[in-house]
């Protein structure tokens, strides 16, 4: 079999069978950068365009050194947004980037559906990398990856999703991938932040996060973005924490083989405590590593690889 | 040039004067001055109708003209066309133009470029509010005497009830009724699109069905208490309809539109981001498409308004949440109501007439809605059997901003006259 998707824009529309793929390319991918070979000739040739219209330097820095990985030319575009308000179109912006030669384009966006657009505008190939509160595919996969390896399988996984749902890529993506490879998603937050008709999406929904802790394989905690407060959807970070932090004392009664995952940056003290992220349970750094190595695989399979093996000869 | 002209063998729908059936109507000097059968018209222009529906005029009550200010989406002569091509012969002028219509010189403006560009009836809207913004009241003497049929700040809500009790009061110097746009801006915020399942899924910030209904159940009670009159623009969700019903059945001199695409279209259209699905109030859930369906078929609704909005292909092509909010609707309407509601047997022609003609005429006061004798000559010849699929390069509207396009329809405006003149023919 061979991922034959020309854009990776989300995760909803993907077989279980196609995110296996990719998490099975991702073990190879992973071994090469364990094992320092400097570059594959995949993706010689090649480039790789960044646009990130939206600042994050994580996110740009794992697609660039997968990209680099194989072989490939990276570009980092950044785009600062106010000046796209002054009337620089997007349109105009990536068939300008286009123009210069872009064979993968991977975006950053704050407006949903952007990566779409991108798609319908360009030859090249489009790759996600976060649009609005739409999806995160990437992140998604490499949550994935992580969940797998330290598993072993994750159908029957008990995940709980903790914190802004209302405004997550990260979380909706998640939701996507785990169900469709059997795990059981709970979401939690306050209900100001917990989007309508979420539930249609095959997850529970609880607004008790010691509740929902309680029978938890997994929570994976999101960052809170300190402007929701001003917007009126809680009343402060004090009390955000106490009812949806992943406290010292939260994990404390919390099951003792409990996986904790954050997709970063973290707001420690706000939405997880340093002693959470950093605690035994914690795969927050595992993660970061792995999302190099799931680039890496989807860039691969992307431009035409077949299977992972041939990536270990 | 008005000509003199007989009409025969077309199928007359006029429920005014109570005549449906093979007529002939007799033409003169703009005016139907005879209709009957087997009329002779010696010396006439005959055109034969065979085949073919005669109705009066549509008249548009909601339209977008843009001129002056934003003649890149549309003027008074592309617009005035577009209606033309759909079957209007009388339409509004609504007052966001730049500047806005809250000044007598915007009315006697829109007026004299529409007879000097136009060709068909333009009926300019004055603002309520200065500026349309909703702070102070403008000056709605001049606005009437210069000509307005209507007041409103569309596409927007005075929020400041304060100011809204006292346009309504005010407005009482003047039989003329308050077009409203229903939503609470601080409700809508950032929205762009209907809040539910759908936009959770394409994770677009949602506008709540609430932020219509919190404004229809204030702007009901404020015309009971002040007896004003006024007309609820483009209501979308089930509950408005409830408030719309609940008031007038109290007595409220209340009336309210609905547009064929909330009608037609659900939220479901936005998936996939095309922005011609974006407009305000947002496409809604199954759930209260059907229920505005139910009260047009009940006959609930008093009438059926475009909102056509055009905008610019650079506007509309960008990202969905920066693109402006509108479609057009013009060329469309009639497509759409004949083939989702005439030919599945939903509604009759009579009732269509009513709906986009007599009943528009009669809330802003203006004349048309029937081709009985001495009436003005404003009519269209339809082929209700047409089957076209709507094309963005056959629009005449400078907005191709239409989320119909790719959609087929059946039956058709093939000519429309204005006063006795042909304005449009296929
Ligand atoms: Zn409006």
């Amino acid at each position: 079999m061979s991922f034959s998707r020309k854009h990776l824009l989300g995760l909803e529309d993907l077989e279980a069978k196609e995110i296996i793929e990719i998490l099975n390319t991702a073990v190879p991918c992973k071994d090469i950068i364990k094992r320092e070979i400097k570059k594959l000739p995949t993706l010689r040739g090649r480039s790789v365009v960044t646009l990130f219209f939206e600042p994050s330097t994580r996110t740009r820095i794992s697609f660039e050194l997968a990209a680099k990985r194989l072989g490939a030319d990276t570009v980092s575009i950044a785009i600062n947004t106010s000046s796209v308000q002054k009337g620089e179109n997007f349109v105009d912006t990536v068939k300008t980037v286009e123009a210069l030669g872009a064979d993968f384009i991977v975006l950053r966006h704050s407006v949903a559906g952007s990566p779409q657009l991108l798609a319908e505008t360009v030859k090249c190939r489009v790759i996600n990398a976060g649009d609005g509160a739409h999806e995160h595919p990437t992140q998604a996969l490499l949550d994935l990856f992580t969940l797998r390896e330290r598993c072993g399988e994750i159908a029957g996984l008990k995940v709980v999703i903790v914190g802004d749902i209302m405004h997550s890529r990260v979380a909706k993506s998640n939701i996507y991938g785990l169900s469709k490879l059997g795990a059981d998603v709970t979401v939690v937050g306050p209900p100001t932040l917990l989007p309508p008709g979420i539930e249609e999406l095959g997850v529970r929904v609880m607004t008790d996060l010691d509740a929902a802790l309680e029978e938890a394989n997994v929570v994976n905690v999101l960052r809170i973005q300190k402007e929701r407060q001003q917007k009126g959807l809680f009343p402060s970070l004090r009390e955000y924490t106490r009812l949806y932090g992943l406290t010292k004392e939260r994990l404390a009664r919390a099951p003792r083989d409990l996986i904790i995952m954050h997709p970063g940056p973290a707001n420690l003290g706000v939405e997880i405590s340093e002693e959470a992220a950093t605690d035994p349970r914690s795969v927050i750094t595992t993660q970061v590593t792995n999302g190099v190595a799931v680039r890496m695989a989807l860039l691969y399979l992307m431009s035409g690889g077949e299977n992972g093996d041939e990536l270990l000869n | 040039m008005a000509m003199n002209c007989l009409i025969k063998n077309g199928l007359l729908v006029d429920p005014v004067a109570d005549r449906y059936g093979e007529y002939d109507l007799m033409i003169k000097e703009g005016k139907i001055v005879g209709v009957g059968k087997d009329l002779a018209g010696e010396g006439l222009e005959v055109i034969d109708a065979r085949n073919l529906v005669i109705m009066p005029g549509l008249i548009d009550l909601h339209v977008h003209l843009r001129e002056p200010g934003q003649e890149e989406k549309e003027t008074i002569a592309t617009g005035t066309r577009a209606a033309a091509k759909g079957g209007f012969t009388s339409i509004t002028a609504m007052p966001n133009t730049i500047p806005s219509a809250d000044s007598a010189s915007v009315i006697t403006f829109v007026k004299a470029k529409s007879k000097e560009e136009g060709v068909v009836r333009v009926y300019p809207v004055g603002n309520i509010t200065k500026g349309g913004v909703g702070r102070e009241l403008a000056e709605l003497a001049d606005l009437t005497e210069a000509g307005a049929v209507a007041f409103s700040d569309d596409g927007l809500s005075i929020l400041n009830a304060e100011v809204e009790r006292y346009a309504f009061m005010y407005g009482k110097l003047f039989n003329k009724p308050f077009l409203l746009h229903c939503e609470d801006k601080n409700l809508t915020a950032d929205g762009v699109m209907h809040e539910g399942t759908v936009s959770t899924r394409l994770g677009l910030k949602g506008i709540p069905a609430v932020a219509e209904e919190v404004i229809i159940a204030r702007d009901l009670l404020l015309a009971e208490e002040t007896g004003a009159r006024i007309h609820l623009c483009h209501i979308s969700t089930k509950r408005s309809l409830d408030l719309f019903r609940g008031a007038k059945a109290r007595g409220v001199k209340v009336t309210a539109e609905v547009t064929p695409h909330h009608l037609t279209l659900t939220d479901q259209e936005v998936a996939g981001y095309n922005t011609a699905t974006k407009v305000s109030p947002p496409l809604r859930p199954l759930q209260d498409v059907e229920a505005l369906q139910e009260a047009l078929i009940e006959g609930a609704i008093d009438l059926i308004a475009t909102d056509h909005a055009p905008h610019t292909k650079e506007e509309k092509h960008q990202e969905y949440s920066l693109a402006p909010f509108g479609m057009t609707g013009l060329e469309t309407a009639l497509g759409v109501i004949l083939t989702k509601f005439y030919h599945t047997g939903k509604i009759s022609l009579e009732r269509i007439v009513q709906l986009m003609s007599v009943n528009p005429a009669k809330v802003l006061n203006i004349p048309g809605g029937t081709l009985k004798e001495g009436s003005p000559a404003d009519l269209i010849l339809l082929d209700l059997n047409t089957e076209w699929e709507v094309k963005k390069d056959d629009f005449i509207s400078k907005g191709k901003n239409s989320p119909f396009i790719g959609k087929k329809l059946k039956g058709k405006n093939l000519a429309t006259m204005v006063a006795g003149e042909w304005v449009y023919k296929s």
